[in-house]
């Protein structure tokens, strides 16, 4: 309930802030063009078609406001007409194709493709919509979500249509390089132009920026981030045997060791989605190489034959004694169940296992994952634009909602994610529950390195590539042979 | 009166034609199209049709999952196509004997046809979980327990030995009863006579369905072998639903190995690979069918 009532706050607060108002009015006093009236209020005659769109879009809504025909006419005394912020209108002219007369009139749709089909990640989307609302009433949106876990569906939905030239208008895409996936060169819009508008690359972490850039461009506009290594462990059961958050991976198999004796599984997994034990694998890895050497992994300069990549293997299979057997019968969140009914102690997952804990009630303790301590492995939610988007002024406003601070706090708020703005006042991130406040701390200081489960360390055809050798070597246990197909996945993939 | 006959052959050829010009662009246009992308090199988002030879299918065979995708195929078949027949032939012969609540029987037996593999593949995904000791047997392993057949559980599909048995398990509940349904029939049809005249000569019950009745259903075999055939070739939704590839891969299948390599690594001209594998293996299995009954319908 109290949650609740922030959001609201937030929301009443954020209105008064002026997203409501996305400009001026303007009364002419006399007749004058288009071209004179930007001249005169931006000192560029060139904004005309920002203005002229700007004030056909709220005289959909509000007739008061005078209906532009053509892009030269002579608006007569007594028209009220809007002037759109001076970042809209510009990013408006960097947007608009002048054979696209259409895109002069206002209204239209806006198609948001997504997955965020459950609980908290379909309120925060909701949220945006909201924000989006009240500065475009004009637009339609149309919620073309996919469900299934992790965009496996929606990416299937999204390609073919990417291809055909029907995309929708914008879609989430994960930071890093699933974007290669994409084609972007040829499907997607570069957003450089409006990164410098909306100054979005000041506000950003410069670590994130190197995320987000693939082939010297920007493709999309984060609204999150999420945590991928993240230590769950059950308090109680830590507090009965008087154990701690293990610093290292021999604290670790200590406590597993105790554990065991008790009949309670020590570390729980899942891999049900054939995800989720690479994903422990990452973590697993980011713990036995250095920060530098884990990039160095996704651009070539560190070989998979690294020793690092060994002893990561070899910790994997020592874990495996220690899983519940049913493993490939459970879902993340299926498994989390052990933990929650406390006949299992310690899970690995991302941080968006919180939200399952707090719906469930359950108070859960947190750690990285040992050997992780000050690397954040990082993934982040953004929107894209496609190049052949139906209504491309649309997405300029729900490209600047996405990226600003308002939408992002709305939105992280109710999905369970961290804003990925750097200017989020103290008070603001007040709001937040304890452990979003804790991995806001983290996300500003500790070193980050992007996580291939989650798209942002290397195209979709190698992290299938990793995905299937490891989960292979779940059963082979084989650290040689698992270790020379993560080799040949590494040589396919950067063609050497 | 020629003319009649004229009229009439080409209003026949036109009543036709749009279906035949459509399975022709739609089936044989897309397979041939299908085997050109095959061969070429589109193996990112943008499509690209140069020639590469049979470099995909090369890459196919080396891949250690599709290997093991085969294999399981290989298995899965055996066992849904064999178990489905000889499950369907015994509910049969046991419903043939003119028991009392014949129609009921047969409505059980049939009702799992009705269902979609997803439903079948959610349902037994909760009957085969195996549970774990911490938080108990569940599903089948449960029922085990509580008769006394503790020693009987296994990990069902999270045991790499098993994986695609257990897929096959819940594929033979399902199809059995259609199985059942079709030799129902043709023991119908089977004149009581000719079983008299065995026994009359001698014959045990037994001697009569191995020479007599099984001879004799060997067309019903054939339409469901097909039938059966082609489903189990083509499993994709059950193991969806059900386990997903499986730990190791147990539970994969080419169909959706194709899926996966298509839409998330976006090998398009792999996963066409794929599918023309497929079809050649459906191939093996229908073609000689067909050239026997189109045989037997020239010779009657």
């Amino acid at each position: 309930m109290r949650k609740v009532v922030w959001f609201l706050a937030v929301l009443v607060v954020v209105g008064l802030l002026g997203w409501a108002q996305a400009g001026t009015p303007l009364v002419l006093d006399k007749p004058s063009s288009l071209a004179d009236i930007s001249l005169k209020v931006f000192g560029d005659s060139a904004y005309a078609p920002a203005i002229m769109r700007a004030t056909n879009s709220k005289a959909l809504v509000d007739h008061s406001f005078a209906r532009i025909s053509r892009l030269d006419e002579i608006l007569p005394a007594g028209a009220k007409l809007w002037v759109p912020d001076a970042a809209w209108a510009k990013a408006f002219l960097a947007v608009w194709d002048p054979n696209r007369v259409e895109d002069l009139f206002g209204g239209g749709k806006l198609v948001v493709g997504s997955w965020w089909t459950a609980g908290g990640e379909a309120e925060g989307l909701e949220a945006l919509f909201a924000l989006y609302r009240e500065s475009f009433p004009d637009v339609v949106i149309v919620n073309a979500t996919v469900a299934g876990g992790a965009g496996f569906v929606f990416k299937a939905v999204l390609k073919p249509r990417l291809i055909a030239g029907d995309p929708p208008d914008t879609f989430q895409l994960h930071a890093g390089l699933e974007v290669e996936g994409y084609s972007p060169e040829v499907y997607l819009r570069p957003l450089d132009d409006l990164y410098a508008i909306f100054g979005w690359d000041k506000v950003f972490p410069p670590d994130l920026l190197d995320l987000m850039r693939y082939e010297g461009h920007y493709w999309g506009v984060p609204v999150n981030i999420h945590r991928s290594n993240v230590l769950w462990y059950n308090k109680e059961i830590f507090a009965k045997y008087g154990l701690k958050p293990p610093a290292n991976w021999d604290e670790f198999f200590q406590i597993c060791e105790v554990l065991k004796e008790k009949g309670i599984v020590p570390i729980t997994l899942a891999n049900a989605g054939g995800w989720e034990a690479p994903h422990l694998f990452e973590t697993i890895l980011a713990s036995t190489l250095t920060p530098e050497e884990y990039r160095g992994l996704w651009t070539g300069t560190t070989p998979w034959t690294h020793p690092g990549v060994t002893q990561a293997l070899e910790i994997l299979k020592k874990i495996l004694d220690y899983v519940n057997p049913d493993y490939s019968a459970h879902t993340w969140d299926t498994v989390l169940e052990y933990i929650a009914a406390g006949r299992g102690a310690m899970n690995v997952m991302g941080d968006w296992a919180m939200g399952w804990f707090m719906a469930k009630g359950v108070d859960v303790g947190w750690a990285p994952v040992p050997g992780t301590k000050g690397v954040f492995v990082a993934l982040s939610d953004t929107f894209a634009f496609p190049k052949r988007a139906s209504n491309p002024i649309n997405v300029i406003g729900w490209l600047a909602v996405c990226g600003s601070k308002e939408g992002q706090i709305a939105f992280n708020m109710r999905k369970g994610s961290i804003p990925a703005r750097t200017d989020i006042t103290p008070e603001e991130k007040a709001q937040f529950n304890p452990y979003l406040q804790s991995c806001m701390e983290d996300w500003a200081r500790d070193a980050i390195v992007p996580s291939v489960m989650h798209g942002a360390a290397a195209p979709e055809s190698w992290v299938v590539d990793f995905k299937d050798a490891i989960n292979l070597f779940l059963v082979t246990k084989d650290v040689a042979g698992t270790q020379a197909a993560l080799v040949a996945a590494a040589k396919a993939a950067l063609g050497k | 009166m020629w003319l009649k006959r004229k009229r009439d052959q080409v209003l026949s050829v036109l009543l036709v034609l749009p279906s035949a010009l459509a399975i022709l662009v739609f089936v044989y246009g897309f397979i041939a199209l299908t085997t050109y992308v095959s061969f070429s090199n589109w193996n990112r988002l943008v499509p690209d049709y140069s020639f590469v030879g049979a470099a995909n299918y090369l890459r196919l065979f080396q891949n250690p999952r599709f290997l093991i995708t085969l294999r399981n195929l290989g298995v899965f078949t055996g066992l849904f196509v064999g178990g489905s027949l000889v499950l369907g032939f015994l509910l049969a012969v046991l419903l043939d004997r003119r028991i009392k609540a014949e129609g009921l029987f047969r409505t059980i037996y049939l009702y799992p046809l009705a269902l979609s593999f997803i439903v079948t593949g959610v349902v037994w995904r909760w009957l085969l979980n195996p549970g774990s000791p911490q938080m108990g047997s569940t599903g089948i392993n449960l029922l085990l327990e509580m008769m006394g057949l503790g020693f009987l559980k296994t990990g069902w599909y999270t045991d790499p030995r098993i994986g695609i048995i257990a897929v096959a398990v819940a594929a033979i509940w399902q199809m059995s009863g259609y199985v059942m349904a079709m030799y129902l029939a043709g023991l119908r049809g089977i004149p009581e006579e000719l079983r008299e005249a065995a026994r009359v000569d001698g014959a045990s019950e037994l001697q009569i369905y191995r020479y007599v009745v099984l001879p004799l259903l060997r067309p019903i075999t054939f339409g469901a072998l097909i039938v059966l055939g082609h489903i189990s070739l083509k499993i994709y939704d059950l193991v969806v639903a059900m386990t997903g590839p499986g730990p190791g891969y147990s539970c994969d299948v080419p169909a959706y190995f194709m899926w996966e390599l298509t839409f998330r690594a976006n090998r398009f001209a792999q996963g066409a690979g794929i599918a023309i594998i497929l079809l050649v293996i459906v191939s093996i299995l229908i073609v000689p069918y067909l050239r026997y009954s189109l045989r037997r319908e020239v010779e009657t």
